[in-house]
């Protein structure tokens, strides 16, 4: 089928809260607006005002209330509707959802799911350009999430609520008019492993999120030179990922390249 | 100008004697505290609430065991009503015994099984939490209430006000109970709030908010009660501001260069216990034999708690980085899992 990242996102969210009665999206402008982003525009029509929960302007005291509904037996999913913001709760994100398991001796799992827009190249000035997800990859207790393709968009949602610890979901802003082709039967995916995006021999190329779709147009480009580059898409950030194919590209192609929107420039690994 | 709430007479005697034994049952358990850390049989940090017992007895008292309590780092009162001297004595003694495996210490005491949220070191971090825990209560058609402590400090935190208006906008089924004990660490709150009556602050957000003189274990208990009450049966959020003294020091590290020694002697004139078994003594209610008894018991279940940290075992090490992750192996026994 064609969709785009974001009616995928959006079908992820629906499916979501189809499946289980104790998911619900709250968040700045989700419901009457649509969201920032337009990401969940109808839910609050299929859904109600319940299950799709506008929030004042207190990012501290919504993502808190997600940790608490989660000690309660929910599965919030929280929107910040840019990174920038999330600075706003990050005493809630660092301090109480990253820590309570641990502090409380395995007692209290966080099962929260933290969604927010992430990355520069939209004109849009420093702050609201900030690529903080490997910022945040350095908090133990976090998983973070960059899915960079449409399966991503559609399949990780459901995975990261199956996860019993609190998974921040980063989505490039940059990337939500992307257009392409899903399976029909598109669903959860592994959110463990990185991806091989263009496979190759001579160089590899290693990206995230919204760098995904210019890397592999580099890759094409590199092609025209003779140069056959493979591309590995991360998918997650930080510390809970096995990254097994990174390794084995490199053992391949002998060189690794890394790149991702907000660095200065592409750094050579090896 | 808030009007501040005293009690109504004199009590049963028989719940008289259990809210004095309670309040004796913190008071020994700090007091030994204090002694082990100087000892240093305890470490990390100590913050004792001394002085402040009756805003703990009175609160836990009405709420039901279903209820969910949400406190600051200065809670061992608070856990006491609910755990164990033993699990809480081994938490601080950074015990696999303790209820929190020794991972949480003084500031973090968490227990799943009575409810009990903790121990949270950062001022106002807690009222979100709590926030979160009466939503999901109220989204699962539950009658529960979710009792949230902070100091007088968190007032001037955002967190306070974001969580005070998300509650009431939302109608949650949450008790705020302000202990005002006059002191953020060492800054008065008159050197640091342009408006010092707390509960009209509560009454901005259109949340029903009483203060309550907290030296008085009846009258906060009075208090409690009727907000406990009006919360489960949907009345949306309440706010009690409870006027309390802190007797000691903030930390073990504290010289108290900000308050003059005659301003806490007048405070403790107002002793919470001896305020009670004064009045118990005047009614003929706490005859001496029995206040001997009951003052042997609390020393001796204290020594019990202590002699359970004590005898408590070390983590072993190889579980240095258990619980930073769940354990997501198939089939894996996780020590617990957020439930309704």
């Amino acid at each position: 089928m064609k969709t785009t990242y974001r009616e995928a996102l959006r079908a992820a969210l629906r499916d979501a809260l189809e499946r289980d009665g104790r998911v619900f999206l709250m968040g700045e402008d989700v419901g009457r607006y649509g969201g920032g982003f337009a990401v969940s525009l109808g839910l609050l029509e299929e859904f109600g005002p319940e299950r799709i929960r506008d929030t004042p302007l207190s990012e501290s005291g919504f993502v808190g209330a997600g940790i608490g509904a989660a000690l309660g037996g929910m599965r919030p999913v929280v929107e910040i509707m840019t990174v920038n913001f999330s600075l706003l709760a990050l005493d809630q994100i660092v301090n109480n959802a990253a820590t309570l398991l641990h502090m409380s001796g395995g007692q209290f799992n966080v099962p929260l799911v933290i969604r927010m827009t992430t990355g520069a190249g939209r004109q849009l000035g420093a702050q609201h350009s900030h690529s903080l997800e490997g910022w945040y990859a350095h908090i133990p207790g976090l998983r973070i999430l960059t899915p960079a393709t449409l399966a991503d968009a559609r399949g990780m949602l459901w995975t990261a609520l199956e996860d019993p610890d609190p998974v921040l979901i980063f989505e490039h802003g940059s990337l939500y008019n992307v257009a392409g082709e899903l399976a029909d039967d598109a669903g959860p995916v592994d959110i463990g492993t990185a991806a091989i995006r263009r496979p190759g021999t001579g160089v590899t190329l290693i990206t995230y999120g919204g760098t995904l779709p210019a890397v592999l147009e580099a890759a094409d480009q590199l092609a025209g030179e003779g140069i056959d580059a493979e591309v590995i898409d991360l998918r997650t950030c930080g510390r809970s990922t096995t990254q097994p194919s990174l390794a084995a590209s490199a053992g391949r192609t002998g060189q690794w390249w890394w790149t991702r929107a907000g660095a200065a420039a592409a750094s050579r690994l090896r | 100008m808030t009007a501040v709430r005293a009690s109504q007479g004199p009590a049963d005697a028989d719940h008289a004697s259990h809210l004095l034994r309670q309040m004796l049952r913190i008071r020994r358990l700090e007091e030994k505290c204090v002694e082990l850390y100087s000892a240093a049989r305890i470490r990390g940090f100590l913050h004792v609430y001394i002085g402040e017992e009756a805003v703990a007895a009175g609160v836990l008292e009405p709420l039901a065991a279903e209820d969910c309590v949400v406190a600051t780092y200065r809670e061992h009162g608070h856990a006491l009503l609910r755990v164990s001297a033993g699990a809480i004595l081994a938490e601080m003694y950074g015990r696999l015994e303790g209820c929190c495996r020794g991972r949480g210490g003084s500031m973090h005491l968490f227990d799943a099984a009575t409810r009990f949220y903790g121990g949270n070191a950062i001022v106002a971090g807690g009222l979100p939490l709590a926030v979160g825990l009466a939503l999901a209560d109220k989204m699962s058609g539950r009658h529960r209430v979710t009792a949230c402590f902070f100091g007088e400090g968190a007032v001037a935190e955002g967190e306070f006000h974001e969580s005070l208006n998300l509650a009431a906008l939302w109608q949650l089924p949450v008790l705020f109970c302000c202990e005002n004990n006059l002191y953020a660490m060492g800054t008065a709150l008159a050197r640091s709030e342009s408006q010092t009556d707390i509960a009209l602050k509560a009454a901005g957000y259109e949340i029903p908010a009483w203060a309550v003189d907290g030296m008085d274990v009846f009258a906060v208990e009075e208090a409690a009660r009727r907000a406990v009450d009006a919360v489960r049966s949907g009345g949306g959020p309440h706010f009690l501001e409870l006027r309390t003294y802190r007797f000691r020091a903030h930390s073990m590290f504290d010289p108290e260069l900000y308050r003059e020694k005659a301003e806490v002697a007048r405070w403790m004139e107002r002793d919470p216990i001896r305020l009670l078994k004064d009045s118990m003594d005047a009614a003929g209610q706490l005859p001496a034999e029995t206040w001997e008894t009951l003052q042997a018991d609390v020393d001796a279940e204290m020594a019990a708690g202590v002699e359970f940290a004590e005898a408590g075992t070390l983590e072993p090490v190889e579980e240095l980085t258990r619980f930073v992750y769940s354990d997501r192996t198939p089939g894996a026994d996780q020590a617990g899992r957020a439930a309704g």
